[in-house]
């Protein structure tokens, strides 16, 4: 009698724990001052609606596509909402790793009643892809090791008589390929056209070849900054919030162009393959997270733009430096001028291809 | 007589069972408590251990995915002759199409695509730019006559009866298959049935295909489809994307459409697979040989610098008092303690162009301001750093063996008149060589497989082979090849050891004792 109590005891134990893991709802993200913005203008809000809900981090997005590929063969998909870049849900969306979401009926509409679909317009760029932010790849130098003629355009980066010292470029084909051909005198509307090409692939990496010998190439986003930082640099690309970061907030002297920026986008997705319930929350808190006030307060702790054209306006100032943050937006009118690249759908047909290419590059 | 029985009959134990058997059956009794005693160490290798190898074994081989997804086109494919230098012929096409639409609603032709891209690259983007026009062929042409014909060509429910009726799908074969495979994919896919969905263009196209090949069922609207200008899928295709008029391309899916293939392997050794046979790949792409002779090259210098450095320090410790040689110990344990990316992570600091090596350097007057040493991102960086970190490998197992050599070999060497380099040369060093094996075979196997080191310090040129292979698992997803290179670096270890086994001996390694 009294076993069988314990033994019943112990069960129920177990089976409201598990009720209890249950709750547990994981965010894949990127980790640094980016997943702290998310957990700001996300996370701590839903929970305070959601008491129930404990949210788990996890720091995993730059291998989301090949993690969830070994959860999906595995048939055990443990993420519940996935931060990926654009490119990356293209991949997860075409391979099935991902669900497809419906923006008018399970995203919110903007305070207007203009409908999601609208409000984030060109920035869907996939059934299963729910835009963010919009971020670019830019390039940062040190203001005491150009001289008197600090660098105005992206070609300094190829200019290395002008500009002698090391590079730091991403270790990867996206906008390095693009940045060559257009210091190679390419029209920048041509650019894809002509990157579609063996022959125009064979002059990017010519392009690149005259400054391999200078290139340190980096994998992690915060890799710029820091070589910037200790001068190991002169000049390098990184992310717009990233240079954001290093000049206003840590006064370091770095300056920065928004020449040729590259745009790209960054958002969620929801793993196919998840039961009913836990889908049904992953959505839920999706519909939270991607309205538009959500993404303007996003915007007071890291200067990335808001995807909603709806949030642009909410934009208001750094939650501790209060200095305005709209003129630091990738998106702002002042640093789009020059023409500006991003073109996802070449990206997601061709960077198999190109990375393949990339790396045997790289390695010769 | 009675002796003779003794020795003839068989031996029986006091209850009466033969001896043999008996002792069998306690022997037994010994093996199975052995095995159980061992079973727990043996399932957890095995699991852990033997299966990944298995499992990684059997994924650089295989290659379902190709036949699974265009199983028509692989068939139709058989007569088609690569070096003849021309594409396919309409057949192949036609088969083609069915197998591409059905991937394109399983969404399976981007993997398609990203495993001949492994092969050839450019088919990736072949597939994925096709994949969003293959439902806008010209093929509606088809549908549009057969609705003319008779609206009841437009009905699902129409094709689901003549679907089920045994004399239709019989005179119907090509239709039949296709309609079938398509109604799998709905429901697989969408969970709808066909009987309620509109019939897809390519499923008309292997009505018209059947049709135009004289079938002519009963039980069917008859249709005369002998007039209609036929719709040509090569020339469809060809539109999409000019690559599918290209032969070089149909010469790479005929030559992968196997279910196993040495592609990966022949790969991991810059070589391909073609139609004429096995050659190397273009200059530009060959760079595995270059990355396995690289890891092997650094893997014997940090071993060398290893045992250059490691000696002397082993050599200190054996033979100082125990007090200060316990001091000395725990200095060449200490970096064990102190986690590798933080190790890693201070040689940054300390390598880097303006980092405190090339600083006091500078400082000093060796180098020039503006000629700073390049200490990092490079070989010299990997090896630095990777000695640092392997030495206590190396110096454990030396002092270990350096221990047991007693100082009276040295005393006689020396009151028989040696001097003490020849006391040390020919006495002592011959002695401690178990010890060198030991930590050569230590230092040699954790650098030959190391990973995150290099990766940190080792910039584009000092990069290791277990680089390409995490590239291939975490970002290209090529696991195929990330198998093949893996087995490749197994088998590689396991022959140098065998070498090594055939030059040192592996008897005359010693941990220690």
């Amino acid at each position: 009698m009294n076993l069988t109590t314990k033994l019943l005891a112990t069960t129920v134990l177990t089976v409201t724990a598990g009720a209890a893991m249950a709750d547990d709802m994981t965010i894949v993200s990127w980790g640094g001052a980016y997943q702290g913005s998310q957990l700001k203008a996300y996370a701590e809000p839903y929970v305070a609606n959601n008491p129930d809900v404990n949210v788990v981090w996890d720091e995993s997005s730059n291998e989301a596509v090949a993690k969830l590929r070994a959860m999906n063969e595995a048939g055990n998909v443990t993420w519940d909402v996935v931060d990926v870049v654009a490119a990356d849900a293209m991949r997860l969306c075409d391979e099935g790793l991902a669900i497809e979401i419906d923006p008018d009926t399970q995203l919110a509409p903007a305070p207007d009643g203009t409908s999601a679909a609208d409000d984030f317009g060109d920035l869907l760029i996939s059934e299963c892809f729910i835009p963010q932010i919009v971020y670019s790849t830019t390039i940062g130098y040190r203001t005491d090791m150009v001289g008197d003629t600090p660098p105005t355009d992206v070609c300094a980066l190829f200019d290395t008589e002008a500009y002698p010292g090391k590079r730091s470029l991403e270790k990867r084909p996206l906008n390095n390929m693009e940045w060559a051909l257009v210091c190679d005198g390419v029209a920048a509307d041509e650019v894809y056209d002509v990157l579609a090409t063996d022959e125009g692939q064979d002059r990017a990496f010519a392009k690149l070849a005259t400054i391999k010998d200078d290139v340190i190439w980096w994998s992690a986003g915060a890799e710029t900054p820091q070589l910037l930082a200790d001068g190991e640099v002169v000049m390098g690309s990184t992310y717009n919030g990233r240079l954001f970061s290093v000049i206003e907030e840590q006064n370091q002297p770095v300056g920065m162009l928004w020449d040729y920026q590259v745009f790209d986008l960054d958002g969620w997705i929801i793993p196919a393959g998840l039961s009913e319930e836990r889908q049904a929350r992953a959505l839920d808190f999706i519909y939270f997270a991607t309205d538009t006030q959500r993404l303007a307060d996003q915007a007071k702790y890291i200067s990335y733009g808001p995807a909603r054209a709806s949030s642009a306006p909410l934009v208001g100032q750094h939650a501790e430096l209060g200095i305005d943050m709209a003129p630091h937006m990738p998106t702002d009118p002042a640093n789009s001028q020059t023409a500006v690249l991003y073109n996802f759908d070449f990206w997601a047909d061709y960077r198999d291809d190109l990375d393949a290419k990339f790396q045997a590059w790289l390695a010769q | 007589m009675s002796d003779a029985n003794l020795t003839d009959g068989p031996i029986t134990t006091a209850d009466g069972t033969s001896l043999k058997k008996s002792l069998r059956l306690a022997l037994r009794r010994q093996k199975i408590r052995a095995l159980l005693l061992i079973a727990p160490l043996f399932l957890f290798i095995l699991l852990t251990f033997i299966a990944p190898i298995f499992d990684m074994l059997v994924r650089s081989v295989e290659n379902q995915s190709v036949p699974e997804t265009i199983p028509r086109t692989i068939d139709a494919l058989e007569a088609w002759e690569a070096g003849a230098g021309a594409p396919p012929d309409e057949q192949v096409f036609e088969a083609f199409y069915t197998d591409f639409a059905l991937a394109v609603g399983y969404k399976t032709h981007t993997k398609l695509g990203a495993r001949l891209n492994y092969e050839s690259s450019g088919l990736s983007s072949l597939f994925r730019s096709t994949g969003r026009k293959v439902g806008k062929f010209d093929t509606d042409a088809y549908a549009d006559a057969f609705v003319e014909a008779d609206p009841a060509f437009e009905d699902p429910a129409a094709w689901a009866t003549w679907m089920a009726d045994a004399t239709i799908r019989q005179a119907l074969p090509l239709t039949a298959d296709t309609y079938d495979a398509w109604a799998t994919m709905l429901m697989d896919t969408k969970g709808k049935l066909a009987a309620e969905t509109e019939i897809p263009d390519f499923v008309t196209t292997a009505l018209y295909r059947d049709l135009a090949n004289g079938s002519r069922p009963a039980d069917m609207p008859d249709v005369n489809v002998s007039g209609w200008e036929p719709v040509s899928l090569a020339g469809q295709f060809a539109g999409a994307n000019k690559g599918w008029a290209d032969p070089q391309v149909w010469a790479i899916i005929k030559t992968y459409g196997s279910s196993y293939t040495p592609g990966y392997f022949l790969n991991a050794a810059d070589l391909q697979l073609t139609p004429e046979g096995i050659s190397q790949r273009p200059e530009n792409q060959r760079i595995y040989v270059r990355l396995f002779i690289r890891t092997i090259v650094l893997s014997v210098v940090i071993t060398g610098t290893c045992i250059l450095l490691g000696y002397p320090v082993a050599y200190l410790l054996a033979n100082l008092p125990l007090r200060s040689a316990n001091v000395l110990m725990i200095l060449v344990l200490l970096p064990f303690w102190t986690s590798l990316l933080v190790r890693t992570s201070a040689w940054k600091v300390l390598l880097q162009n303006q980092g405190v090596i090339n600083d006091v350097l500078v400082w000093i007057g060796i180098v020039a301001d503006d000629n700073r040493l390049e200490l990092i991102n490079n070989a010299t960086g990997t090896i630095i750093a990777m000695t640092h970190i392997l030495l206590p490998f190396m110096i454990l197992p030396l002092f270990s063996v350096m221990k047991t050599i007693s100082p009276s070999y040295v005393r006689a060497a020396k009151s028989m008149g040696a001097n003490d380099w020849t006391a040390f040369w020919r006495i002592y060093f011959p002695n401690s060589v178990p010890g060198i094996g030991a930590g050569s075979i230590l230092v040699f196997i954790l650098s030959i497989g190391y990973y995150i080191t290099p990766e940190l310090v080792g910039g584009t040129k000092g990069v290791f082979i277990s680089n390409r292979i995490a590239y291939h698992i975490s970002s290209s997803l090529n696991w195929g090849l990330a198998a093949a290179l893996g087995t490749l670096l197994l088998v590689l270890v396991m022959a140098l050891y065998w070498v090594y086994d055939r030059i040192v001996g592996i008897d005359n390694v010693k941990l220690g004792g």
